[in-house]
């Protein structure tokens, strides 16, 4: 059998750090890169009598999360211990959430430009939209450095609020499963509830894999894979575990449930333990912490307008593409430069170009992330507006925008643009050059007037030229037409 | 004047009359501690200097200024060792900071002196369970204190200590307070915050004082309760003034005398004192109600599955990691924890762990813990039936008087029997106190009064017209 002969079941287990200001049970600062032990307190070192408190933001985003991702809410969600013995988990046992979580159900969307670049063209199920079992609020564990002879423990991360977001096992392949954590990733910084970087750690992410042949309707055994500490991993181990377990299945063999652990230097998964050596959690109700009524809360949220939603929005009242309204959307900082840049003109395609090809190239080049860029937003929209007015052409636009990006002081750009020589020739000096061109050029006018509109580009070009170049095209057009009138 | 010997009450009149000194009453605990502890055995820690530099400062005019404060050892004080009676902890962990009733006494101008003896992590009702040493009740020394808060009652009962704050998880204040002839009380779960005491059974555990009569409880309550941000389970509840609210006069109160408390076990010289305890409040003009709280049979065995329940999460942090005791010559994690955990911790706590672990083990959750918690909310609810009918309800505070030292020991079973008037308060999360009512074969007998939720001022109020009337609480052993 072929690898299409099998199918593939994949579900992602997603853990991801708030970027609340202070810890989920106590007041400690959430920061990334401190001096170890230096972010602690009784309560997140979990001594002998300290209570925890709940994190208000951090039940907060997560309720947002939920709704921006379709979730249901019970009315009142609840925190439970549950008990296992480790040195990162100081009370040895974490405060999670089992039967009552604070969200339930709702899906993830797998954008287009989620899906990796060269899968771009053959995705198999457009508009797939993802299903998520559940969203639950819990605490981080600290870190632990493992030393030859010793484990070194840092507990400023321990008590650092987490999400775990839990999809149902409905991605059907590598491809996929990048899409659904490019697609999250997206709007978990939509919502500004967490910066979901996996290589800081602030993301990171489980995977359930199972292979089954085509006719079987029940699913395979399951593979859990850890140690996946970047999206390109994820498609890499899932790629390596697939074609480990066709492997397996062709041979005749049986898949034992079992996680492994994916090693990303040699490229390869290797086996960690069985599921039988799974533990008992004894789950019960936390007694340090009332239960949450969640009906407040939700209704003072104010959701974000999601991704797919603005891409729609920009097409419909910037006039973009639907590309381009794709990728201006990607990105919530890039949709708000964008935004702001082409609301009050109607220029928006226009604008739209300037952003993604001269503006982001710009940025990139100068190693500037948005925030940072030289050229603001009523800049770039009023140098659009330089070229629509005919008061500039395009190509000295894309002069005025270097030197601008240069010297972000100006902030005149009409007159930046004279300063650098480029004042549109006046309609009498234009008209001049119109009816030389026209007197030059008997040829071209005739099939002009013969109804051969696009003649005129030609004259127009020449035209161009002779006024250095800083004729406004609209201008000279309107004369052309008048003179082979 | 012997200092140490005053109530609460006379020691602020004297210190704030400038007839005395805070420096002097330290020296006069001091003194007290010399002459006494050696053989009742009721403090395992006591740093004079410290207290004697806070006495320096005190300000009497506080409305507990300069009076010392002996402290149960599962209450962190910052800067003093905070053992819970547990080799675990004992010699090797010290408290970084205070709780939050350490706060509320520093406020008050209070000064906390002395680490009483008690039950390994509260588990026990005689002190016998202390990993560190033996507490001997001061009325006869061959008999325990009862417990958990034993030497929290043991010196307050042989004036080793003003007053005490001990802890009741299912009767560990009222109980050792009966057996020693002194005042205890168990606030409303909630009324006190538990941020910085450490944990036996959350949801049960509640902080309290030991004194030598009502008004000096009702003091102390005042100045450790109250609505606490870093204790979630605290009641949003303000602070009445209990002292204010004590009188004499107990016209018109609906006293409950619930059957099931009355159907023999009890022993007849407690019966006998605490019928004549509830005859006086008759006297004192209270009305009696037969009541009934038909969930009490099986109270007992409700608290046993869910105290441990939580105690089993609640002890995990005792690893020997971070703090605590360490086993030495260990191969792997694993390991680590067994022999840490198998050599720091007692026979009894071992046994509530493993009993707690079982009850919420999958296949067994539901028919222990989950049934357990609905018959708590049975419990609860009888009682608040019977709160709608009486103010506060009447009843011993033990079967028993004081046991002999050995004579429960090897008997767990039924020393948790012996728990089986007091810890219902704790299931139905409601006050109670114990006071001190006759006694029998010369041990003191205690009368526990229950309250509502948030009833402590109708309680103290009770006892305080009770004590009024009597003489029992003056009488003071002779250890």
């Amino acid at each position: 059998m072929a690898r299409k002969d099998f199918l593939v079941t994949i579900g992602l287990e997603v853990h991801v750090q708030l970027k609340t200001r202070t810890k989920m049970f106590c007041a400690c600062a959430v920061a990334f890169g401190e001096e170890p032990n230096t972010l602690c307190c009784p309560v997140c070192l979990g001594l002998p009598g300290a209570l925890p408190v709940l994190n208000k933001r951090a039940i907060e985003m997560t309720l947002l999360t939920g709704r921006m991702l379709g979730c249901s809410t019970p009315e009142i969600s609840k925190w439970d211990r549950k008990n296992y013995f480790y040195p990162d988990m100081p009370k040895n046992y974490q405060i999670s959430q089992f039967d009552l979580p604070l969200c339930l159900g709702g899906g993830v969307p797998l954008y287009e430009l989620a899906y990796p670049k060269d899968h771009q063209k053959s995705i198999a199920h457009p508009d797939k939209v993802v299903a998520l079992t559940r969203i639950h609020l819990e605490e981080d564990v600290a870190k632990s450095t493992h030393l030859p002879k010793a484990t070194l423990i840092d507990f400023n991360r321990a008590g650092t609020p987490l999400m775990e977001i839990v999809s149902e096992p409905e991605i059907e392949s590598p491809e996929e499963a990048v899409a659904y954590l490019n697609s999250l990733r997206q709007i978990l910084l939509y919502g500004e509830v967490s910066d979901a970087d996996m290589e800081k750690g602030q993301m990171r992410c489980d995977v359930n894999v199972s292979v089954r042949p085509k006719d079987q309707k029940k699913l395979g055994t399951k593979i859990e894979l850890k140690n996946l500490n970047s999206v390109s991993a994820v498609r890499r181990a899932l790629h390596y575990e697939i074609e480990r377990q066709i492997g397996e299945l062709e041979e005749g063999n049986r898949i034992v449930q079992a996680t492994w652990r994916w090693n990303d230097d040699a490229g390869q998964t290797e086996w960690m333990r069985n599921k039988e050596d799974s533990q008992d959690y004894r789950y019960f109700p936390d007694p340090d912490l009332l239960p949450v009524r969640t009906a407040g809360m939700l209704a003072a949220l104010g959701v974000p307008e999601l991704p797919h939603q603005k891409q729609v929005r920009f097409v419909r009242d910037f006039g973009v593409t639907s590309y381009d309204g794709g990728v201006l959307s990607a990105d919530r900082a890039l949709a708000d430069y964008f935004e702001a840049a082409a609301t009050g003109t109607t220029h928006g395609k226009k604008l739209a170009n300037w952003v993604i090809n001269n503006l982001l190239s710009a940025l990139k080049e100068a190693d500037l992330p948005l925030g940072q860029s030289p050229v603001r937003p009523t800049q770039l929209r009023a140098l659009v507006e330089l070229i629509e007015d005919g008061k500039i052409t395009n190509n000295q636009a894309k002069e005025v925008f270097a030197r601008l990006f240069a010297e972000p002081s100006h902030e005149d750009l009409a007159a930046l643009a004279v300063s650098m020589g480029f004042e549109p020739a006046n309609a009498g000096e234009l008209e001049g050059f119109v009816d030389q061109v026209v007197a030059a050029n008997p040829g071209p006018v005739a099939e002009i007037k013969a109804g051969n509109a696009k003649a005129i580009n030609s004259l127009l070009g020449q035209v161009m030229k002779l006024s250095g170049g800083k004729g406004d095209p609209k201008l000279i057009r309107q004369l052309l037409e008048q003179k082979t009138a | 004047m012997d200092l140490a010997k005053l109530t609460m009450m006379e020691l602020r009149g004297v210190l704030r009359k400038g007839k005395a000194t805070s420096v002097d009453v330290v020296e006069a605990i001091r003194d007290a501690v010399a002459e006494r502890d050696p053989r009742v055995g009721g403090y395992i820690g006591l740093d004079f200097e410290t207290a004697l530099a806070e006495a320096r400062t005190a300000d009497a005019k506080l409305p507990m200024g300069g009076i010392p404060v002996a402290i149960k050892d599962l209450i962190n004080v910052n800067g003093q060792p905070c053992s819970c009676g547990s080799r675990m902890l004992a010699g090797t962990y010290r408290s970084p900071y205070d709780a939050t009733v350490i706060r509320k006494l520093r406020e008050a101008g209070a000064i906390p002196l002395g680490r009483t003896n008690m039950d390994e992590f509260a588990m026990g009702s005689s002190t016998e369970n202390s990993g560190i040493q033996l507490t001997r009740n001061p009325w006869d020394l061959d008999r325990s204190p009862g417990g958990s808060s034993g030497g929290a009652a043991a010196v307050v009962a042989a004036d080793m200590a003003l007053a005490s704050l001990g802890s009741d998880t299912g009767g560990s204040i009222r109980q050792p307070a009966s057996f020693c002839g002194v005042v205890g009380l168990k606030p409303t779960y909630g009324r006190v915050s538990r941020y910085g005491v450490v944990a036996f059974a959350s949801s049960l555990d509640q902080i309290g004082p030991i004194t030598k009569t009502v008004e000096d409880a009702a003091l102390l309550l005042g100045v450790i309760a109250g609505e606490d941000p870093k204790d979630s389970t605290t009641l949003r509840a303000p602070v009445p003034d209990y002292v204010k609210g004590l009188g004499a006069d107990l016209k018109g109160m609906r006293v409950g005398l619930p059957k099931e408390y009355f159907i023999g076990g009890t022993a007849p010289g407690v019966r006998a004192a605490v019928d004549a305890g509830i005859r006086k409040l008759e006297e004192l003009g209270a009305e009696l109600v037969e009541v009934s709280l038909p969930h009490t049979e099986p109270a007992v065995a409700v608290y046993y599955i869910l105290a441990t329940a939580e105690a089993s999460a609640n002890l995990a942090r005792f690893d020997g990691v971070r703090y605590g005791h360490r086993a030495e010559n260990v191969n792997d994690l694993a390991e680590h924890y067994r022999k840490s955990r198998s050599e720091g911790f007692g026979a009894e706590v071992k046994r509530r762990i493993i009993l707690g672990t079982y009850v919420l083990s999958s296949g067994y959750h539901d028919q222990y813990y989950t049934r357990a918690q609905q018959v708590r909310t049975l419990i609860r609810r009888d009682f608040e039936e019977v709160f709608a009918k009486v103010d506060i309800i009447a009843s011993p505070a033990s079967p028993t008087t004081a046991f002999r030292i050995g004579e429960l020991a090897n008997d767990p079973l039924h020393m948790y029997l012996a728990d089986v008037f007091t810890i219902a308060a704790n299931l139905g999360g409601i006050c109670g106190l114990s006071i001190p009512c006759g006694f029998s074969e010369s041990m003191p007998v205690g009368m526990q009064l229950l309250g509502p939720a948030l009833g402590e001022g109708a309680i103290l109020k009770a006892a305080h017209a009770y004590e009024k009337a009597t003489e029992w609480h003056k009488q003071r052993p002779n250890p």
